[in-house]
């Protein structure tokens, strides 16, 4: 099954790209966008038919690898 | 005294770093990074560079890599352990030092010679030297230390803050930090200050062809206090 993954910084962690692209946005006429949060996305194909099973080994793989919890959240959707 | 360069997919800085070694002593051993065990070593450095082309975090992926569990034992064991660059980035990554370096503030990649105020020398790797100011090489694009309130509260009361960027009088003030790290900060320890982790370079600073030679200081310190 397929398991996806979205990967953002936390709140309050600094985004200078983000920034950038706010800032790009507001310069392309998009004047409107106040904020951008950039972030990641994972789609996972794993050899799992158990949903919960299959979201569980995510959510560990997210804690020891696609996420930094220093200054990433992740969401397994 | 026998030092080890482990070398990651991407690594850039080993082969400086053997020559640096070398130059000041050390019997220095080249270690592939899908090995299963570190030779016999007095000194374990992670070199700087790209490795794994900084796929999905700096650091992120070589910090999982084969030779790593052995890193770590080593690590604990109370052997000194050196990062330098994205070898910092790594130790991050792996846990054993804390935070994390994040992209530079102003999404610049820096390439320049800066100076550094040594914080803390009850160490084995600034024990002896002299100088409080050095001025050593950084070139990075991934060199904002990072980490939480309370991290920092700890790292500070236990003085882990190990090089801070500072002009050449000492002054490590913002107006005098590159990349936008926390507190200036340029390298760390961990709590037993067997591991060092830092983005400027000494092994760029050993001849006077290279700028330099205040990473003269830094190698001959390390082999004297090992």
């Amino acid at each position: 099954m397929k398991v996806k993954v979205i990967v953002t910084l936390k709140n309050g962690v600094l985004d200078p790209q983000g920034k950038a692209i706010q800032q790009t946005l507001n310069g392309m006429t998009f004047d409107n966008v106040s904020e951008v949060r950039q972030g990641k996305y994972f789609d996972i194909e794993i050899n799992e038919s158990d949903e919960n099973k299959a979201k569980s080994q995510v959510e560990e793989m997210c804690k020891k690898l696609l996420a930094n919890l220093v200054i990433e959240d992740y969401k397994i959707l | 005294m026998k030092s080890s360069v482990i070398i990651f997919p991407g690594s850039n800085c080993d082969r400086d770093m053997d020559v640096a070694l070398k130059k000041f002593g050390f019997e220095n051993q080249m270690v592939w990074h899908n090995d299963a065990e570190i030779p016999k070593s007095d000194l374990i450095v992670l070199p700087g560079g790209f490795s794994y082309g900084d796929y999905l975090r700096c650091g992120s992926i070589a910090g999982k890599s084969r030779i790593i569990k052995s890193v770590i034992d080593f690590a604990n064991s109370g052997g000194l352990v050196l990062g330098i660059c994205n070898g910092f980035q790594i130790l991050t990554e792996t846990g054993l030092l804390p935070g994390i370096l994040q992209q530079n503030k102003y999404l610049n990649f820096i390439c320049k010679n800066v100076f550094v105020k040594i914080k803390n020398k009850e160490n084995k790797y600034f024990k002896k030297i002299k100088k409080e100011v050095l001025e050593l090489h950084i070139a990075h694009n991934e060199g904002n230390y990072f980490c939480s309130e309370d991290e920092l509260k700890s790292i500070e009361d236990n003085d882990q803050i190990a090089v801070t960027y500072c002009d050449h009088k000492g002054n490590d003030d913002e107006k005098n930090n590159p990349n936008g790290a926390l507190k200036n900060i340029a390298g760390i320890f961990n709590k037993d200050k067997n591991i060092l982790g830092m983005m400027p370079h000494p092994e760029r600073m050993i001849d006077p062809f290279l700028s330099g030679e205040d990473g003269s200081l830094f190698f001959e310190n390390l082999i004297e206090s090992l």
